[in-house]
């Protein structure tokens, strides 16, 4: 997995967390990971797909995203079931939409699907989609991003051929 | 959460009125909050852009807050329906996909501006004030912050 497909997720993560969050944040851990992916809370999952093809998961545990949802809204909420999936989800689309749009600007075009709920620890990695794993350490818990994103092998072939024309 | 002077209606005074369209509630619930620190109404919700459309003839609100990525119809061909039976319509698009493709796509299908998530209040106050133009007064209430 190239990091210049990472770099973006990392920037738009940091972004979005500092932003939403008012903190700074720190990657304190960073692994590849080939086998299933467990979860460590909520987790939701987009898919993009297009020039680069993958998934990225964003996982926080119950605690950590009702601390994130109240930072959001600028005031203490309630936990709840609904608020923390819609949390998950909403922090996922907002980072991966973030880093899509430096990914667009670089010459690369692709879209993002809605998030889901990522209930199941899912199928193991296959060779060329090992994930990478980012813990992000904020003032309101950690937050884990799992990214797992290839070039698309059919249409990198087509780019390669318009630019050798 | 920081108050903003009031945004009102020049014909009549009365509150801005929005319609927020977003799948996600979270997302809906803080563009709320944050159009009400603007002294805003909220004349309805659409979690896709199918119900956006018969929200939008139900509520007639001054101004449409709309995502782009969601489920069933995405929020630049619900605008576009709109735009084509309302010409008067002002839709705002608010998304966390905010490369220049999509937002040409959004502008030239209706989409009055842009703003990316997340949201920052005082940029989608800008925005608020440029797009609705000399049909919003900002008043001098106060006790007002911005």
């Amino acid at each position: 997995m190239k990091m210049e497909l990472i770099q973006p997720f990392i920037n738009a993560a940091d972004a979005v967390l500092a932003e939403g969050l008012q903190c700074s944040t720190t990657v304190s851990s960073l692994s590849m990971e080939e086998e299933a992916y467990r979860r460590k809370g909520v987790a939701a999952l987009i898919w993009v797909s297009g020039d680069i093809e993958g998934r990225v998961i964003l996982d926080l545990d119950t605690q950590t995203a009702v601390r994130v949802a109240s930072k959001f809204a600028g005031t203490e909420l309630p936990e709840s079931d609904t608020l923390v999936r819609e949390t998950v989800c909403e922090l996922a689309n907002q980072v991966t939409g973030n880093a899509i749009t430096a990914l667009n600007d670089q010459g690369f075009h692709f879209r993002v699907h809605p998030p889901i709920l990522h209930t199941e620890d899912g199928s193991k990695s296959s060779e060329d989609t090992e994930a990478l794993v980012i813990c992000f350490e904020t003032a309101s818990g950690n937050v884990f991003m799992n990214i797992a994103l290839r070039y698309n092998r059919r249409r990198q072939g087509e780019r390669a051929m318009a630019a050798g024309q | 959460m920081e108050q903003f002077a009031p945004v009102k209606r020049s014909k009549d005074g009365q509150p801005v009125r929005y319609l927020v369209v977003d799948d996600s509630v979270f997302a809906r619930k803080n563009l709320v909050r944050i159009i009400e620190t603007f002294g805003g109404q909220l004349a309805g919700e659409a979690g896709d852009g199918a119900t956006a459309i018969t929200e939008y003839d139900r509520t007639n609100p001054d101004i449409v807050l709309m995502d782009i990525t969601m489920p069933q119809m995405e929020g630049i061909e619900a605008a576009e329906k709109i735009v084509r039976q309302h010409p008067e319509a002002r839709i705002v698009m608010v998304s966390s996909v905010g490369y220049q493709e999509n937002i040409v796509a959004a502008l030239q299908r209706g989409a009055r501006h842009f703003v990316q998530k997340p949201v920052k209040p005082e940029v989608l106050y800008e925005v608020i004030k440029y797009v609705l133009g000399e049909d919003a007064t900002v008043s001098n209430a106060a006790g007002a912050g911005a």
